[in-house]
């Protein structure tokens, strides 16, 4: 039984949303198989995939060798001759090591061999900081791959955005990352039955406003809402975009909304320098709405450090609720 | 219901084992390779390529007689020394010569050049810019074949060079653990660049290295048709049965320098002719004379039909059409 939300929709968690958008696909399609580091028997290192091998068999959901470069280039050649591989890496910070097989081979095999060949892969990547497990598991990379023409680069902020974009990066013929939160996998709300798809490059006003604009994804977004929230009891009046997709990314509804507030902060966990702000910004400052302007462009990021350890320092390290909120007051108040 | 033959069948393998048509039409692709790299060499000195390529001429018989047992829908994955692959795989010169011309009625129109030269309708997944950028995916479309009950095979062409990349250890293991059918080819032409392979790598013969993932290794006078047919056809054999992966060494050698770069200074004038004495085709054609399935006129009249072959693709590919420059960013993705 699943818990029912208010509005009578089936309530389930980010993990479990993307468990049944896995499940649902391979049911419809057999050419669907799940790839990873120990996401067979024990589940996955966060439980996502949690048993799916007694449903579909080992056959179909396979444990990878801790072989990252080898195992997504398998992931590449599979799909690239029939199959659509779900490859998970365990910790986004090990794509670092498959680096070749995403950017070299996958990204550009259909341009190299001038649209004669699809790599339909789905690569999933656990992403993000706020679990105490330091510098080389708490990374934020996607802006990395927002560089890279020939992937698509997804960042879902809800259960409900979770399951449609997985389901949304199947059904697409070109290689797809999806960069799960890991602070997100428990956080509950409604899921839709049965299969749907959630639209690849389409940004999403979640709090409509009129003073600023604070453009966030994952879990920057809850952040940005409820720093919103607090703002809206000073009566400043944020609008809040959830960002959804990295590339493609959304310039229209960034754009509307900045000609709109005249107001923008961009809000992303990843590093701030050369970061989704920096996209964001000049992307702004080379339209039409830059006209419509009435403060300069806020960047919030993260701090120009590896992800410490110590709990204080790595709270520190990325934008807050406080910290959004701050930022928040000064641009709205016209203080930057 | 055949008699037990009253004399062993002394004759080399590739005679007795394919019919004569066969055997003419692996010489006449030999012939083409040649010819086509000398044109292609020769286009390149007068301008008409642009960028770099690795010709492969004294490889020949490695690229011929690997694919002897291939259909269609036998996969392979070349390098970025692959013409030979290409051409011995099924593909039209003309086509490639307008790729090499950076012509839209080229393999990748236009986009790949050279180095990304493939034809996925003969099952060529393409040469890679990577060392080591094939070999996973080898595996990848071997798993492909196996998870979706198809009989087809996966050949994977590397060099010598690969041999210590770090993706040759992940493929070379992971075909083993999941018993896929792919057939590695090592062509140790003795230089990764100019870094001989006895210097750089820590085995006598790279074919030792199969040991490691418990599947069969053999080293072959890779000049020698018959012993590459042979030494391929059992291990095509191997992983048709399902008994999983083989890895096969042709001891062979590159005429030309590895680029349009070399100057040859890490090897010297005797060692190029002593290894041009042992020219593959020349040493096929006799052996096909020897056994009575051609004479000296036929072989002339195969060797000639290569050169009107070669003109006739040179012609096709100056005559063909250039990509249109506003098409820049198409084949990047996929055409919705």
């Amino acid at each position: 039984m699943n818990a029912m939300s208010d509005a009578g929709l089936r309530v389930l968690s980010y993990s479990e949303a993307i468990r049944e958008a896995m499940a649902l696909a391979m049911e419809a399609d057999p050419s669907v198989i799940l790839m990873g580091e120990d996401i067979g028997v024990y589940g996955g290192a966060f439980q996502v995939t949690l048993d799916l091998v007694d449903r579909f068999g080992t056959d179909r959901v396979m444990d990878t060798p801790i072989s990252e470069l080898g195992g997504a280039g398998v992931a590449v050649g599979a799909a690239l001759t029939g199959l659509k591989p779900i490859f998970e890496f365990q910790f986004s910070d090990f794509a670092m090591l498959a680096m070749e097989q995403i950017v070299n081979q996958a990204a550009k095999l259909r341009y190299m061999l001038g649209g004669e060949a699809s790599v339909p892969v789905v690569f999933r990547l656990p992403s993000g900081s706020g679990t105490g497990a330091a510098a080389q598991h708490s990374q934020s990379i996607e802006a990395w791959f927002g560089h890279v023409p020939g992937l698509k680069v997804l960042q879902p902020a809800t259960p409900e955005d979770a399951k449609g974009m997985l389901l949304a990066a199947l059904a697409d013929p070109d290689p797809v990352m999806i960069f799960e939160h890991k602070l997100l996998y428990k956080m509950k709300g409604p899921v839709p039955e049965g299969s749907y798809l959630t639209p690849i490059g389409k940004a999403l006003v979640r709090r409509a406003g009129t003073d600023l604009t604070i453009v966030a994804g994952s879990i920057m977004l809850h952040r940005a809402l409820e720093a919103a929230e607090k703002l809206a009891a000073e009566g400043i009046s944020a609008e809040v975009i959830d960002l959804r997709s990295i590339r493609p990314i959304d310039h229209e509804t960034i754009l509307a909304s900045v000609r709109k507030t005249g107001r923008l902060m961009v809000v992303y966990e990843g590093v701030k320098a050369f970061g989704v702000g920096a996209e964001i910004s000049a992307m702004v400052a080379e339209s039409d709405a830059f006209d419509y302007l009435d403060a300069p462009i806020l960047r919030l990021g993260a701090a120009d450090a590896p992800v410490p350890y110590n709990p204080d320092l790595e709270r520190a390290a990325v934008p807050q609720v406080d910290t959004i909120e701050v930022a928040a007051r000064r641009l709205a108040r016209r203080e930057v | 219901m055949s008699a037990p033959a009253a004399t062993p069948d002394n004759r080399p393998f590739a005679i007795r084992t394919y019919a004569p048509d066969q055997l003419r039409e692996a010489l006449r692709r030999m012939y083409l390779i040649r010819r086509f790299e000398e044109g292609a060499e020769d286009s390149y000195m007068r301008g008409l390529i642009h960028g770099t390529m690795h010709l492969s001429i004294g490889q020949e018989a490695s690229a011929m007689a690997t694919c002897m047992d291939l259909t269609d829908d036998d996969k392979i994955t070349s390098t970025h020394r692959g013409h030979g692959h290409c051409i011995a795989k099924g593909a039209d010169v003309g086509r490639m010569f307008a790729e090499f011309f950076g012509k839209e009625t080229g393999y990748c129109h236009g986009r790949g050049g050279s180095m990304h030269i493939a034809d996925v309708k003969t099952g060529n997944l393409g040469a890679n810019g990577i060392v080591g950028g094939g070999l996973p995916i080898a595996v990848g479309a071997a798993l492909s074949a196996k998870r979706l009950g198809r009989r087809d095979v996966t050949v994977c062409f590397f060099g010598d060079g690969a041999n210590n990349e770090g993706a040759f250890h992940e493929a070379l293991n992971m075909a083993a653990v999941w018993k896929l059918p792919v057939v590695f080819v090592c062509e140790n032409n003795r230089y990764g660049m100019s870094t001989p392979a006895a210097y750089a790598t820590s085995v006598r013969n790279i074919a030792e290295r199969a040991a490691s993932y418990s599947m069969p290794g053999v080293t072959v006078d890779g000049n020698d048709f018959s012993a590459v047919a042979e030494a391929v056809h059992l291990a095509i054999a191997r992983a048709r049965a399902g008994e999983g992966p083989s890895l096969v060494e042709n001891l062979t050698y590159r005429w030309r320098g590895h680029s349009k770069s070399d100057r040859n200074r890490y090897r010297t004038k005797e060692e190029i002719e002593e290894w041009m004495a042992r020219d593959p085709i020349a040493r096929f054609r006799a052996e096909l004379i020897a056994h009575g399935v051609l004479d000296e006129a036929g072989a002339d009249a195969i060797a000639e039909a290569a050169v009107s072959a070669v003109e006739a693709g040179i012609a096709f590919a100056k005559n063909s059409p250039a990509p249109a420059v506003t098409e820049v960013t198409r084949y990047v993705y996929a055409e919705s």
